[in-house]
């Protein structure tokens, strides 16, 4: 198992079309990666799949929230690399 | 024979069978299954032939609409492909034995329910996607026709509650001799759509619309605003007519609209065209504008997700810009308010938008969004005659605080080495009555005037021209309405400056002998009217036109002034009856 953290930058966190970026990227690779990070009002962590848009759409990732990457499977590091990567670039946006 | 009558949304006579655009219910029921592996792929085969679907209606909204109209589709898809929404799916028919219609139903429904429980405006517009989506594969599962203009088979006059643009992106336009619809405007997206496609379109004509029968024969009256249905064959045959001899001007008009519109007396009028997208820009070129008296940017935000980008915007309007060269184009900022969904822009809603934060009063407070646009826009316009233009201005202060934002988007241009149009003029709408009574401040600040009458009117007569109640008040032709527009004209000719007018006035016959006695310099108008509308100036005489334009100020009502013009210039009579 791999398993990342970062911080989301970017303007509108983890939402329209940085969160279709972001599930794209996930979609390309075999291995099963979760997307995970804390609720700010009730503390509990909540993990979703990070191919699914509705999914990650949910988990409500705004501008400073920590995000936690997790794979596993044949492709779990290339994956994490590259999901990790994204969130660092701000989803290719300037 | 019945008459209906509602608002006039796009000029011109069809005579044709009903088509009713009646969006079916889909009615789903529970039941049990015995072979769940049957039914799962059952569900396989609807979600692949969905996708297919889609994938067909973003290459056409590609095609006709835009890009930003297109990017929903593709919201759609991934909707399709996501992978907890097809498990949920999938568990409900293999663990509880559940047909695959209410399975698809009840899942995408919980989605739908978790999305608009939130409270961001952004989630509430998936809520919407993910019931359009679960929907189409209803309808494929249930054996329902895709849309409700499947089955349109030969030309008809389309009758509808409202439409939206997904509605019309799947119908075969060359099917279509006009729009009669319940509600909606003369602004809403059927009329935008009826007007760029050169058919008539009637609005606001109440419900009684939708009891008409599919297949009966109407008379569609878009210049009078009226719908005829079932008549007589007398009643027809003189529609006939009028059609024919309108269709005659047409292409005698036709045929010398690459020709200048000069008067009799020798004055040059500019005739150039409304448009919102590259399509209008093709038309525009077709039908002999000479450029572009309003270019709406509003369809670069609708139907979509996030901001456009800069880079985006930079590419769709030099697009636009290009199709025309050295051509004027005026291209107006973002002219949205609360009435709009634009979700992810966070507009709230405000009790009255039409006298709420919209527009360049938006866009003042809003950086974010009207910067990149305007570096777009001075980016795209290298090498293009670009004129950048403000709407809904009421004050003076308002015209000099967007010509700094301007400038400072100009200035940061120039610190990154950008390349971007240099000198441009900037003009102002004049739509707003404060606007039009202290013009003579505001010619101070501007190169030019672009006068817009749907909203000068209905600001001017307080009638909202979406009511079809009052909506007979907004009428430009009201003296009160043209004597703004006089003021306007003289205000920004004792400065130097040129007057335009992109609304709706500038492209009625009618009006043309009145507009072209108060002085106005250039008229903009939807593509298919500027061929009349040039034949037209060239049959007039500019010095005539200022007695008659005089006289009219002096009367009381729209049917005066029409009536004044039919005896002074009889042959505009014959053109509109």
């Amino acid at each position: 198992m791999k398993e990342s953290r970062i911080v989301v930058n970017n303007k509108v966190g983890l939402h329209a079309r940085p969160a279709s970026v972001f599930v794209q990227e996930a979609s390309k690779h075999v291995s099963e990666i979760k997307v995970s990070c804390q609720d700010p009002d009730t503390n509990e962590i909540r993990e979703v799949n990070a191919k699914s848009i509705l999914g990650v759409l949910t988990l409500g990732v705004f501008q400073g929230m920590e995000i936690t990457i997790r794979a596993e499977g044949e492709d779990e590091e290339p994956a994490v690399v590259a999901l990790v990567s994204l969130v660092k670039n701000n989803f290719g946006e300037e | 024979m019945k008459r209906l009558t509602g608002i006039s949304a796009s000029r011109g006579i069809c005579i044709g069978p009903v088509f009713p655009f009646i969006r079916q219910e889909l009615k789903v029921e529970s039941y049990c299954v015995d072979d769940t592996k049957e039914e799962v792929a059952r569900l396989d085969a609807a979600i692949t032939k969905a996708k297919d679907q889609i994938s067909l209606i973003y290459q056409k909204a590609l095609g006709e609409a835009s890009k930003a109209d297109a990017e929903i589709f593709q919201a759609h898809r991934m909707i399709l492909e996501d992978p907890e929404l097809l498990k949920e799916v999938k568990t409900k028919i293999e663990k509880d034995s559940t047909c695959a219609e209410f399975a698809m139903m009840t899942t995408a429904q919980s989605f739908s329910d978790m999305m608009s429980a939130m409270q961001d405006e952004y989630f509430k517009a998936r809520a919407t996607d993910i019931m359009d989506v679960g929907n189409r594969v209803l309808r494929i599962l249930l054996g329902v026709a895709e849309t409700p203009t499947a089955d349109l088979k030969e030309p008809s006059v389309i009758t509808a509650d409202d439409l939206t643009p997904s509605d019309t992106v799947m119908l075969d336009k060359r099917l279509v001799l006009g729009f009669c619809t319940v509600r909606g405007s003369a602004t809403s997206h059927t009329a935008i759509l009826a007007r760029g496609l050169g058919i008539p379109a009637v609005s606001g004509a109440g419900e009684e619309v939708m009891n008409i029968i599919k297949g009966t024969r109407i008379i569609l009256d878009g210049t009078r605003a009226e719908a005829l249905v079932d008549p007589d064959d007398e009643m027809v045959a003189q529609y006939r007519e009028k059609i024919e001899t309108a269709r005659n001007i047409q292409d005698a008009a036709m045929k010398h609209t690459h020709e200048p519109a000069i008067t009799r007396d020798g004055v040059r009028l500019e005739v150039v065209s409304n448009i919102g997208n590259v399509e209008g820009a093709r038309q525009s070129i077709e039908n002999g504008a000479e450029g572009v008296g309003l270019l709406r940017t509003e369809f670069l935000y609708l139907e979509r997700t996030s901001v456009p980008t800069e880079e985006e915007q930079y590419q769709a309007y030099k697009a636009i810009l290009d199709v025309f060269g050295k051509l004027p184009v005026v291209l107006r900022t973002l002219d949205v308010g609360g009435d709009k969904e634009i979700p992810y822009l966070g507009l709230a809603a405000e009790s009255n938008s039409f006298l709420g934060q919209r527009a360049l009063r938006l866009c003042l407070v809003r950086p974010d969004i009207f910067k990149p646009q305007l570096r777009a826009a001075l980016r795209a316009g290298v090498g293009n005659n670009l004129k950048m233009m403000f709407p809904m201005v009421a004050t003076a202060q308002e015209v000099r605080d967007a010509r700094k934002v301007l400038d400072e988007c100009i200035s940061e241009l120039k610190a990154e080495g950008k390349a971007f149009a240099e000198n441009i003029e900037v003009g102002i709408m004049v739509e707003i009555p404060s606007a039009a009574l202290v013009a003579d401040q505001l010619a101070k600040e501007v190169d030019f005037f672009s006068i817009g009458t749907n909203d000068l009117s209905q600001y001017t007569m307080a009638a909202d021209r979406t009511n079809p109640k009052v909506s007979g008040l907004s009428n430009a032709f009201f003296p009160a309405v043209l004597r703004l527009i006089r003021d306007v004209i003289k205000a920004a000719h004792a400065e130097g400056k040129w007057v335009g007018m992109c609304g709706e006035l500038a492209g009625e016959p009618m009006a043309a002998p009145i507009l072209l006695g108060l002085g106005l310099d250039e008229f903009s108008m939807n593509p298919p009217m500027v061929p009349l509308v040039k034949q037209i100036l060239r049959d007039l005489d500019a010095g005539e036109m200022r007695s008659i334009a005089e006289q009219a100020l002096n009367l009381e009502s729209p049917k005066q002034i029409e009536d004044l013009v039919k005896e002074k210039v009889p042959f505009i009579g014959q053109l509109v009856d």
